[in-house]
């Protein structure tokens, strides 16, 4: 029995999960997410982050991303190693790729803001 | 001079909501900004996680902010951004707004005004720590302006005082930037934070909580050196005995956020001293005619989703505002309610769902929320757990009950204390 809070939503499940070796039960869930969150913790957590790369515009020295989809959670300083190596220096708009299939995972990094068109 | 329907106060998450939503009424619309850009403080909440309940994603802050400031240019709603309201003035049925900028000083009349103006931090002016002034003392607000907007990294090692979500989110932000998070002290006794900001931003990076805790004094002459961390007792009075030394360049405090209210404490509105916010209708008017409030100014939110809410609401009910003489029921409110918002109820025959939103003031197991007319029970509402850090909002049609003047109001929370 492992005690978990679901991360998916703000309501924040209290849950309980059980490995019963086959499969895992999941109990105190409100809805379909905290299971598939629960499951997900035990066998290959998952998270998203989100960061900032440089720029050489002086006014905005560095412009926020993210990735576009969750990464497993053990990549998340190899992940961040990559976005410090960029330096972005066109004007580009907000939803861009700015790194693609960041370190094969098939998950793109893309700019979350437009500071850089307005 | 040139005159306005509604005049919103604030390019935030909030100003903007109202102001599109005002628009959409067909009000004849002005937004005003200090800044130089509208979106607020979600400029720099880079991080994700914003936008579940109403766009049903997890979008970062500027991904959030981007919908409405794109809408609302759309929408061609006139705005100022750079500007300062310097003054407002009561006239007949209007106000008078003068505002200073590049132009110089200018006045605008309007109807009605939406004070959109959001939250302050609590600086370490208002907490209370011994030792010396050294610079690296920061909220955790300013350190994210530092690391997100300016690209600069404040800190190698810090302390963070107090679990505010905030501090949670810059201690992962400052972790993931290769900064040292020694560990977030709280003086009472659960994490003000959200439950899942203490999962994915301290226990996936194995930053220590520490709950009874506080700062005590500070060490360093021109930059900080170090702090003195104790332990506090259930009144949060530091223990003698338990001083432990914590060697840091930098201070972040979360230690929570104020609705800021110089305009509408200037307009002589009706404060409540549980929220530090105006008292407000269900129509999220305050009890100057006229003068509406929404966003974190009324009352601080955990979610930016809330905040949009309110400012659809609070644009809408401006929009449609016609000077008409309300009368309202107070709600009594619980002992165990922290607070609980609007305060009042416009008595009405039209039916509209009332948004109600409240926080208990402590953690309860198995909980109901009532509300009771002269005594008898119109609502309940039940609950697993209620926690102070997590709002909760309820919708309910207050004009199926008829209420009266007379009326007594009450609202109260019950439940197993944990």
């Amino acid at each position: 029995m492992k005690e978990l809070v679901c991360i998916v939503c703000p309501n924040g499940c209290p849950m309980m999960i059980e490995d019963m070796g086959t499969s895992i039960k999941v109990s105190g869930n409100r809805c379909k997410r905290g299971e598939e969150f629960a499951v997900s913790e035990m066998k290959h957590p998952m998270r998203t982050i989100c960061s900032t790369v440089k720029t050489n515009f002086p006014k905005v020295p560095v412009l926020p991303v993210r990735v576009s989809e969750e990464i497993p959670k053990d990549k998340i300083f190899d992940v961040m190693r990559e976005i410090n190596k960029v330096v972005v220096t066109k004007p580009i708009s907000i939803g861009d790729v700015i790194i693609e299939n960041v370190l094969g995972l098939n998950v793109n990094i893309i700019a979350t803001s437009n500071i850089l068109k307005e | 001079m040139l005159n306005y329907d509604v005049i919103v106060i604030g390019g935030g998450p909030a100003g903007l909501a109202a102001a599109i939503s005002a628009k959409k009424q067909g009000a004849n619309v002005l937004l005003i900004e200090r800044e130089a850009r509208l979106g607020g403080i979600l400029k720099q909440c880079i991080h994700d996680g914003f936008g579940l309940l109403r766009f049903g994603e997890k979008l970062s802050g500027p991904e959030y902010a981007w919908r409405y400031v794109d809408e609302f240019h759309q929408r061609k709603i006139d705005f100022n951004v750079l500007t300062y309201v310097i003054g407002i003035e009561k006239l007949e049925h209007k106000y008078l707004i003068r505002v200073v900028n590049t132009k110089g000083v200018v006045e605008y009349t309007s109807k009605t005004i939406i004070l959109a103006t959001g939250c302050r931090e609590r600086t370490s002016k208002q907490v209370f720590i011994h030792g010396t002034r050294p610079s690296g003392v920061f909220t955790a607000g300013t350190a994210q302006a530092y690391t997100n907007i300016l690209g600069q990294l404040p800190t190698k090692k810090c302390v963070i005082l107090g679990s505010g979500d905030i501090g949670l989110i810059m201690a992962r932000r400052l972790t993931l930037e290769g900064a040292k998070v020694c560990g977030v002290y709280e003086a009472k006794a659960a994490p003000s934070g959200l439950t899942r900001n203490i999962m994915q931003c301290l226990n996936d990076f194995d930053i220590p909580l520490y709950l009874s805790h506080t700062v005590t004094r500070l060490y360093g002459e021109e930059r900080l050196q170090a702090v003195e961390i104790m332990k506090v007792d259930e009144s949060m009075v530091p223990i003698p005995g338990t001083e432990e030394i914590v060697e840091c360049d930098s201070l972040i405090l979360s230690v929570g956020l104020i609705p800021e209210n110089e305009l509408a404490e200037s307009l002589h509105v009706r404060m409540d001293s549980k929220t530090k916010g105006p008292v407000c209708d269900d129509d999220f008017m305050t009890s100057e005619p006229g003068i509406f409030i929404c966003g974190n100014a009324l009352h601080v939110n955990d979610l930016v989703d809330y905040v949009s809410e309110s400012g659809e609401l609070a644009g809408k009910a401006a929009a449609n505002y016609c000077y008409e003489s309300k009368e309202f029921v107070s709600f009594k409110i619980g002992k165990d309610l922290l607070y609980f918002v609007p305060q009042q109820i416009s008595i009405s025959q039209v039916s509209k769902p009332a948004t109600l939103y409240f926080r208990s003031s402590q953690v309860l197991k198995k909980a109901a929320v009532t509300i009771k007319v002269n005594g008898k029970q119109i609502f309940e509402k039940k609950y697993s757990y209620l926690k102070p850090p997590e709002m909760e909002t309820i919708k309910l049609d207050m004009s199926q009950f008829h209420l009266v003047k007379e009326d007594t109001l009450t609202v109260e929370v019950k439940g197993e204390k944990v």
